[in-house]
C-alpha cells in the first residue's frame, strides 16, 4: 500500500494505522439485521453485488446501486464517521487518475482550465468509476467488514476456499494483533532514545532494522507455535473450521431481497 | 498504490488477473507444507504491519509496498500471503476493490516471486558475505516496487488509452518509494542474516521452508 500522502508532522508515525488497527477486529455482533445472517450469505451477496456493479455502466443504475449499498450499511449499523473516512480514502494516485480523465477522454467540451479542455464524456466516466468503486466498497464494508475476521475465515472455508489458504488467513489474523503490539513496543523504545522519523537514510535503515528484528522474533515465535501445535496432535486440519452454521429463514429472505435488488439494477440498466 | 479500486480496469485485465492469482496461489499452496503455515502467516502479518508505516520523504510521506521483501523471504508463498493481506485490507479498510482483487494480487505477487527467485540466484553467488547479501536484497526490494509500478501502469494502460498519462505519472511518483524500499530491505535482510543466519541460508537454494528437513 503505497502512494504519496501528505506528511502530518514528525510525531505521527502510526496514528492512522493505530486508528485502523482498532478495526482489525470489528465490534462483535451489534445486533443489526445483517448480523443475524449466516456469514456465507453475506459473503455471497457481497461478491455477486460487486460482480454486477462492475458490469454496469449507466449513471442512474449506479446511483441506485450506491443507494442499495447505503441501505445495507444502515442495516449493518456501520459507524458513519469511520465509514465516510474509508470511502474518501481513495489513494492519491487514483484521485489523480480520475481528475485527469475529463482532460484525456476526447468529446464535447465542458469547461476549460488553463487552456486544457475538459470533455463531458471524460467527466461522466470519472463519475461512473467513482460510483462503482464506492458502491462496492460500501457494500463490502456493510456485509463482510462488519463480520468477525475469524467468522469470515470459516465462511470462506465452507464456501470452498482451500483449507491451507484459510489456515494461513486465520494465523495471519491472529498474529497481526500480536505483531502490531510488538511493533509499537519497539517503536516506543526507539522514541525513548530520541529517534524521530526524518527524510534520511538513517531513518529508513533504522526502521529496516526494526522490521528485521520483528521478523527474527516472529519466526522464533512461529517455531514455538509449531512445536506447541505438534504437542497437541496437529494433523493439518482445523476442526473448528467445520463448525456448521445453517442457512435459516432470514437467509432465505435476504437471498430473495438481494436477488430482487440485483434484478432491479439489471432492469434499470437495460431501460 | 497496488490498490486499484473496482470499476477501473477492463474485463480482459480482470480475467487475466484472476487466472494468474488462482494459478499462482494453487501452485504456492501445493508447495507449502502444513507445518510451515504458521511461519508464512506470521511473516504475512509482518508485511501487513510494515505496510502501515508512513515514511517521510521530503515534504510528503510514502507507504512501502514491501513485495520485494515478501518475495525474498517467502519465495512462492508470497502469492497467498499477499492475497490474504490485500483481502483483509479490502474487507476491513475498504482499500482496493473486490472484483479487481485478482489484478491487485497479480501486480504485487508476480514481482514478489520474481524478486524471490532472483535473490536466490544472487545469494548463492555472494558466498558468505552478509554485506553483499544485504545489497542483493536491497536491489530486489527496489526492483519489486519498480515491477509493481510498471504492472499497475500496464493494467491501467491496457484498460483504456485515457489512463495512459496517469499511468506514466504513477511510475514517476514511485521513484522515491523505490529508493526508500531498497534501503529498508537491505537493512532488514542484513540484520536478519547477522542475527539468525539460518533464516535465509537455505542449503541448495529453495525458499526458507521448502528445504527438506
Amino acid at each position: 500500500m503505497s502512494g504519496l500522502h501528505r506528511h502530518t508532522g514528525s510525531t505521527c508515525l502510526l496514528d492512522e494505522a493505530c486508528a485502523d488497527h482498532a478495526c482489525l477486529h470489528p465490534p462483535l455482533e451489534r445486533g443489526g439485521l445483517i448480523q443475524r445472517l449466516d456469514p456465507r450469505s453475506r459473503v455471497l451477496a457481497a461478491v455477486s453485488f460487486a460482480l454486477l456493479v462492475v458490469a454496469l455502466s449507466h449513471l442512474p443504475t449506479l446511483a441506485v446501486a450506491v443507494a442499495l449499498a447505503v441501505v445495507a450499511a444502515v442495516l449493518a449499523r456501520l459507524e458513519v464517521g469511520t465509514t465516510l473516512r474509508r470511502l474518501l480514502a481513495l489513494e492519491g494516485f487514483m484521485v489523480l487518475a480520475l481528475m485527469m480523465l475529463p482532460f484525456t477522454v476526447p468529446g464535447d467540451p465542458l469547461f476549460t482550465v488553463g487552456g486544457l479542455e475538459a470533455s463531458r464524456q471524460g467527466a461522466v466516466q470519472a463519475l461512473v468509476i467513482l460510483l462503482k468503486a464506492n458502491a462496492v466498497v460500501l457494500m463490502v464494508l456493510a456485509l463482510v467488514g462488519s463480520m468477525d475476521t475469524v467468522t469470515l475465515g470459516q465462511a470462506l472455508r465452507r464456501l470452498g476456499a482451500p483449507e491451507k489458504l484459510v489456515q494461513l488467513y486465520l494465523f495471519t489474523v491472529r498474529y497481526l494483533d500480536v505483531l502490531h503490539r510488538e511493533y509499537r513496543r519497539l517503536r516506543t523504545a526507539m522514541r525513548a532514545r530520541a529517534f524521530t522519523m526524518r527524510s534520511n537514510r538513517h531513518t529508513w535503515t533504522s526502521i529496516g532494522y526494526l522490521f528485521g528484528m520483528l521478523m527474527v522474533r516472529s519466526v522464533e515465535r512461529s517455531e514455538r507455535i509449531v512445536a506447541a501445535m505438534r504437542c497437541r496432535g496437529f494433523d493439518g486440519t482445523f476442526p473448528s473450521l467445520e463448525t456448521p452454521t445453517r442457512f435459516q429463514r432470514p437467509d432465505g429472505l435476504f437471498a430473495l431481497a438481494s436477488l430482487a435488488g440485483m434484478v432491479m439494477l439489471m432492469t434499470i440498466e437495460s431501460l | 498504490m497496488a490498490h486499484i479500486p473496482d470499476g477501473v480496469v477492463s474485463f480482459p485485465v480482470l480475467a487475466v488477473g484472476a487466472a494468474v492469482t488462482v494459478a499462482g496461489c494453487a501452485y504456492a499452496l501445493k508447495r507449502l507444507p502444513p507445518e510451515r503455515i504458521p511461519q508464512a502467516a506470521i511473516l504475512s502479518a509482518v508485511f501487513f504491519v510494515a505496510s502501515l508505516v508512513h515514511f517521510p520523504v521530503g515534504p510528503s510521506s510514502v507507504h512501502l509496498i514491501l513485495n520485494g521483501l515478501t518475495g525474498v523471504i517467502l519465495g512462492w508463498a508470497a502469492f497467498p500471503a499477499i492475497l490474504i493481506a490485500l483481502l483483509l485490507q479490502a474487507v476491513l479498510f475498504g482499500f482496493g476493490g473486490v472484483v479487481v482483487l485478482g489484478v491487485n494480487v497479480m501486480n504485487m505477487a508476480v514481482p514478489a516471486v520474481i524478486c524471490g527467485l532472483l535473490f536466490d540466484v544472487l545469494y548463492r553467488r555472494t558466498g558468505d558475505s552478509p554485506r553483499l547479501a544485504a545489497l542483493a536484497a536491497g536491489f530486489c526490494g527496489g526492483l519489486g516496487v519498480l515491477l509493481t509500478t510498471l504492472a499497475v501502469a500496464l493494467s491501467l494502460g491496457v484498460s483504456g488509452r485515457e489512463f495512459l498519462p496517469a499511468a506514466k505519472l504513477i511510475v514517476l511518483t514511485h521513484v522515491p518509494v523505490m529508493v526508500v524500499e531498497a534501503v529498508f530491505t537491505a537493512a532488514a535482510i542484513g540484520l536478519v542474516l547477522r542475527v539468525k543466519p539460518g533464516f535465509i541460508a537455505r542449503p541448495g537454494l529453495s525458499p526458507a521452508w521448502e528445504r527438506v528437513e
